[in-house]
């Protein structure tokens, strides 16, 4: 049967107004269901046919899942809440300004009025062999056509590629994992909370997707924890171009000094594998040393240990390399020796 | 990066003092419906019981249908019609003005095919009552296809042994008719040949280190002697570049809607040339002209791609007929991708000879063109006559081979050729300089053309030349605008991570034809009705072409009403607006009717005036005595016109004008004062347009991330008609040029023939954030002096200058060997940056 693309199918559309409603809708269709927030990733996936579910839970009436509340312990953030909302927020700029940094470098200004912090880090990969319906590991197929002697990767995994070897696209996702946030997650047996870097999975977990949520689930919240507020900061994104593009790759880090002394840090990168991938190795290297260029020279080559080109992505590793050295030492200013 | 942006006014500078028209800004009559929203696309009409088509696209590069199995999506109700290509009439001949027969190609491209040449190109199309309802419909459809062998590089196939793109070879072969007979029209030349080229291993050895191959060509020329030229050089460069493949990505995709009324066929659709459409779309259908009715009042964009429509607007039209309903083709971005057409890349290698002054004595061009599967576009060799012209070799020699692929189809995009003819030059005169010591803008002054600069081979007896070129003034008040030397002498070369790099190019490309017709009435209330003939793609020359008549006449442009779009609106013929040719060629028309309407106004006087024509002047919206006197306003000549008859009011054409236009001409009759005329003003040379193109970048090179921080483009295009629309085509095609360097690009997959970069995140057209917040332009306003009102062309020649400008900076901040090809991403620069050396491979096509 032949395809077509680019024209959205009909489905049943069901717009719940309460966390409870949504529940019951996702339990009721299970697999069925698809979950629609910012619709930025959702609604390609619909007009290319790719993905045909027969229900839409749009959870843009959901009130409770949007805004930014202090608590206690920190920030909580609704899932629905925009990008923009989370880049403009006072408090999170004052504190948190790791995320604000990287929601706002996410895409365009329109999308960012559209896009939700719960979509920015539960969106698919952008492979552009999966994303064209071909069918390959992660469609349930059994090759990767990225990953052939004349496959088109320059955007493809340097790191922890198995089988698959696409990309997490995410920009606030590295930020997330840097400060340590909580993903509050719910279904019909109740709540659970994990931590950043655990919501993400790599394909020797499961193949097919990128996060930990099933059918049911419902990413309800992000926690962010006051562990981190005021710590020093950096976040960068190298893009093709000034606006829209995913990253070819990203890096967040938070860091407390004492001194000199890097006390605690936590760093994160994402575009290198299917997971953002928070840099543990890294971490434990540089706590405790002085911040120098020779740290963060040493964190750099740390961090590509074991990374594996691909035939047109191997500035990957180059880049990688740098902006890790860069998330240890705060600034763009490295002298290139020639 | 950018950060706050502010709107420049792009060039301090007055134009036309001498004017009180032209040179001028204003706010054009189409300007309020764009802004606002009320501007009617071809998809925002709508038609009484309109249906909606959809189209099934092959989803193989090459590919014969065997079997077509529609009996489940025709059950479907709502679904009314499916068309293949079984469907579509049988190509037809086309007769030129000169009554020469072109035989119509039955190898040519169609509107649907049984035998698919590439992925993505429409198969069949179904109408029904909706799209959702068509676009099920064709999922419930079944087509057995036999794939067939498929090639996407021109390399490969060129290779011995080779796949074809087509089933009969991969080049086309067109066999000229013998020598007319003394006083016999020649014999129209028999439709193109598809033949094989392949070049020998020996060709090919060299080719893994990057250097182009360079085997039997399908065309070639030169000029002088390029072995002596070579012979005398101090410095000889000899390197291989490749351009990439874009498409013309215009933000209207070509819908079409179509519907039949009184054996008439009705289509609205997006096109760059209003009048030269209708032709197009008979020939098509197989149909009379006179049977057509084109309506275009607005297009999103054409850049080359829509110059007179596009082949598939028949489809609805066709469905149209079948259902006897109108019928609706929404195309979508995707499809769009597939059938909006593409530049073609080139792989270019160019051996260039200098002198230790840097003048330039020889180039040896090969070229090869990927023209996808269907018509040869001209790219290839337009590349050779662009460097001819703007380098001015004494002696050069071009050879070129245009290679068929199953790949989109090509057409001209903006500076066909041109733009990567400069592209490829540019990086050697910027290596050439750095080798000998010179600075940029001193060793492109003394290669620059000058004047009537010749170009090209010797043609019947002698070579072209331009018919004005002031490309060295251009360059000169560019370089102080730019503060050129300033930014040389001061610049800090890198500061952390961040490398700063300077470019300049030269740029050029045609800017203008003859011979077309202007036309209007001035009616018996004193307006003048202007029905331009021109497509309103964008550029605004639709309207700006038409002040001269104002000009000439000394009428307020208030009083002009300008109708456009719409071909039952009684046109002149008018050019096709592409090759930048419009405010050359309509602007002479437009001279050309208002001498005549003065001529007419002078007569009127004379009659009833008494004394002779030459005794009256016009101006002030009056006719009358010379020195003061009798006369009449334009309102009340327009009535003697009318009451005159005759020449004056429509009911005698001039016989020169076209048949077009004489129609036109029949049915304004009685309307008022008819001026029509012919442009037959002296024209000897080639109108070219030049632009001095200028830029900083700053790179990263920790991260191969660069910026564009500055840019100006100094035009010399004649005599500036519109400012505004002039700084809008300056910086628009400069920043389409751009694009080419930081990152559009085709990629496929060659396993499986399939386009990968199918949506813009994926092809990364350049945004209005990559280009810096206060890009600069400025022309010189100095007259062409080939043509009446001295204004030329400009949409094309700044693209060139836009791409090698930004190449030729980052190839001064990160040095000349990190990278062979365009684009230039973070990747080019870090991997090569990293290793030393350049490390992508610059002849593997489609990364």
């Amino acid at each position: 049967m032949a395809v077509i693309r680019d024209v959205m199918p009909a489905f049943q559309l069901l717009q719940p107004t309460s966390i409870a409603d949504a529940q019951k809708i996702l339990d009721q269709y299970g697999p069925d269901a698809w979950v629609l927030a910012g619709g930025l990733d959702s609604f390609d996936w619909l007009k290319d046919r790719i993905k045909k579910p027969n229900t839409v839970v749009d959870l843009s009436g959901v009130e409770e899942l949007k805004g930014i509340r202090e608590t206690g312990q920190g920030l909580e953030i609704g899932a629905m809440t925009t990008l923009t909302e989370i880049a403009q927020h006072p408090l999170i700029k004052a504190k948190y300004s790791l995320l604000a940094q990287s929601a706002e470098l996410v895409a365009s200004p329109q999308i960012r009025n559209q896009g939700t912090i719960g979509g920015n880090v539960s969106q698919d990969t952008r492979c552009w062999y999966y994303r064209a319906g071909w069918p390959c590991y992660r469609a349930g197929g059994n090759i990767c056509y990225a990953d052939t002697p004349v496959g088109r990767n320059r955007e493809h995994a340097i790191l922890h590629a198995e089988r698959c070897v696409a990309v997490n696209p995410s920009d606030t996702a590295p930020a997330l994992i840097a400060l340590d946030a909580k993903f509050v997650i719910r279904n019909r047996k109740g709540e659970r909370v994990v931590n950043a870097e655990d919501y993400f999975v790599g394909p020797e977990i499961d193949i097919t997707r990128l996060t930990v949520l099933q059918p049911g689930d419902l990413l309800t919240a992000v926690r962010i924890p006051a562990t981190w507020a005021g710590a020093q900061f950096y976040f960068e994104k190298v893009r093709d171009r000034n606006v829209w593009d995913f990253p070819l790759m990203n890096v967040a880090s938070a860091m407390v000094l004492s001194g000199d002394t890097i006390q605690q840090v936590r760093v994160a990168v994402n575009g290198a594998a299917a997971r953002p991938l928070r840099l543990k190795a890294v971490e434990n290297a540089i706590r405790g040393k002085q911040r120098s260029i020779a740290t963060a020279e040493m964190a750099g080559n740390l961090a590509v240990q074991g990374a594996v080109p691909l035939q047109f992505n191997a500035y990957k590793i180059p880049l990688m390399r740098n902006l890790v050295k860069r998330s240890i030492t705060g600034v763009q200013e490295a002298t290139w020796a020639s | 990066m950018p950060k706050a942006r502010e709107i420049v006014p792009g060039s301090e500078r007055k134009y036309g003092a001498q004017y009180k028209v032209i040179g001028k800004n204003y706010q054009t009559a189409d300007l309020y419906a764009k802004v606002t929203g009320q501007a009617k696309y071809a998809e925002d009409f709508r038609a009484d019981g309109m249906l909606f088509c959809k189209l099934l696209l092959s989803p193989l590069p090459h590919a014969r249908v065997k079997h077509i199995d529609a009996s489940e999506a025709l059950k479907m109700p709502g679904v009314k019609a499916i068309l293949t290509a079984n469907d579509l009439p049988a190509p037809a001949d086309s007769l030129t003005d000169l009554g020469t027969v072109i035989k119509a190609n039955p190898r040519g491209e169609r509107a649907l095919t049984n035998e698919p040449l590439y992925q993505g190109e429409p198969v069949l199309a179904v109408a029904a009552v909706d799209e959702y309802t068509a676009a099920e419909a064709i999922e419930k459809i079944n087509v057995e296809f036999e794939p067939l062998p498929f090639v996407l590089d021109p390399l490969d196939s060129l290779r011995p042994g080779g796949p074809n793109p087509r089933v009969e070879g991969n080049v086309w072969d067109q066999h000229q008719p013998p020598p007319a007979k003394p006083g016999e029209r020649p014999a129209s030349p028999p439709p193109a040949e598809v033949a094989e080229l392949k070049w020998t291993s020996a060709d090919f050895e060299g080719a893994k280190q990057g250097r182009l191959p360079m085997g039997k060509p399908t065309d070639d020329w030169s000029y002088g002697d390029i072995d002596q030229g070579f012979k005398n050089a101090e410095l000889i460069v000899d390197e291989s570049f490749v351009t990439p493949d874009t498409s013309h990505q215009t933000l209207e995709t070509r819908s079409a809607l179509a519907y039949w009324q009184n054996g008439k066929v009705y289509v609205h659709t997006g096109t760059q040339s209003t009048v030269q459409t209708v032709p197009a779309l008979a020939r098509w259908l197989h149909i009379d002209a006179s049977n057509v009715v084109l309506v275009s009042e607005y297009t999103g964009g054409g850049f080359g791609s829509k110059v007179t429509a596009a082949i598939t607007a028949i489809i609805p039209a066709l469905l149209s007929k079948k259902t006897n309903a109108p019928v609706m083709m929404r195309i979508t971005r995707e499809e769009e991708t597939f059938i909006g057409r593409g530049r073609p890349s080139l792989l270019g290698r160019l051996k260039v000879g200098f002198s230790k002054e840097g003048r330039i004595t020889a180039v040896d061009m090969f070229v090869i063109c990927n023209t996808g599967p269907y018509d040869a576009v001209g790219d290839a060799g337009a590349a050779a006559r662009i460097v001819s012209l703007l380098y001015q070799p004494p002696a050069m020699r071009w050879r070129g081979a245009t290679i068929m692929t199953n790949t989109p189809p090509r057409g001209p995009q903006s500076a066909p050729g041109g733009m990567q003819g400069i592209v490829m030059m540019e990086p050697i005169i910027c290596k050439a300089a750095r080798k000998l010591g010179l600075d940029q803008v001193a060793v492109r002054r003394v290669n620059c053309p000058e004047g009537k600069a010749d170009f090209g081979p010797v043609q019947n007896g002698k070579r072209a030349h331009c018919t004005s070129s002031f490309m060295k003034d251009a360059l000169d008040r560019g370089a102080e605008q730019f503060r050129w030397q300033e930014r040389v002498a001061s610049k800090p070369k890198r500061a952390g991570s961040k490398v700063r790099g300077l470019g300049v190019s030269l740029s050029c490309f045609f800017g203008g034809s003859t011979g077309y017709d202007g036309l209007f009435v001035i009616k018996s209330d004193g307006r003048i009705a202007i029905p331009s003939g021109i497509g309103n793609l964008g550029t605004e020359s639709v309207i700006d072409c038409h002040r001269v008549v104002a000009e000439v006449l000394g009428v307020p442009w208030e009083k002009c009403d300008l109708t456009w779009g719409n071909t039952t609106q009684n046109l002149p013929w008018t050019c096709v607006s592409g090759g930048s040719q419009t405010t050359h060629a309509m602007t002479r028309a437009a001279h050309a009717a208002a001498m005549d309407a003065k001529q007419k106004l002078q007569e009127i006087a004379a009659k009833k005036l008494g004394g002779k024509p030459e005794h009256y002047e016009v101006a002030h919206e009056r006719v009358f005595a010379k020195g003061g006197g009798a006369g009449m306003t334009l309102a009340q000549a327009a009535q003697h016109a009318v009451k005159l008859g005759g020449k004056y009011d429509g009911h005698e054409a001039p016989p020169d004008v076209n048949k077009y236009t004489k129609a036109s001409v029949a049915a304004l009759a009685g309307q008022g004062l008819v001026a029509v005329a012919k442009d037959k003003y002296p024209h000897d040379g080639t109108s070219m347009s030049f632009v001095a193109s200028f830029a900083e970048v700053e790179v990263d090179v920790e991260t191969g991330k660069y910026n564009i921080i500055d840019f100006l483009a100094y035009a010399d295009v004649g005599t500036v008609i519109h400012p505004r629309a002039l700084g809008g085509q300056v910086l628009g095609r400069s920043i389409l040029g751009i694009g080419h360097a930081i990152g559009q690009k085709w990629v496929f997959d060659p396993e499986y023939g399939h386009m990968i970069s199918r949506r813009f995140y994926q092809s990364k057209p350049p945004t209005i954030l990559d280009v810096p917040p206060n890009m600069q332009w400025a022309a010189l306003d100095i007259p062409d002096p080939e043509t009446p009102v001295g204004a030329r062309g400009i949409g094309e020649p700044p693209v060139g200058g836009g791409c090698a400008s930004i190449l030729n900076a980052l190839s001064d901040a990160v040095g000349d060997d990190v990278f062979r090809r365009a684009p230039v991403n973070a990747d080019t620069i870090l991997t090569s940056l990293e290793a030393g050396r350049p490390m992508q491979d610059p002849l593997t096509a489609h990364i």
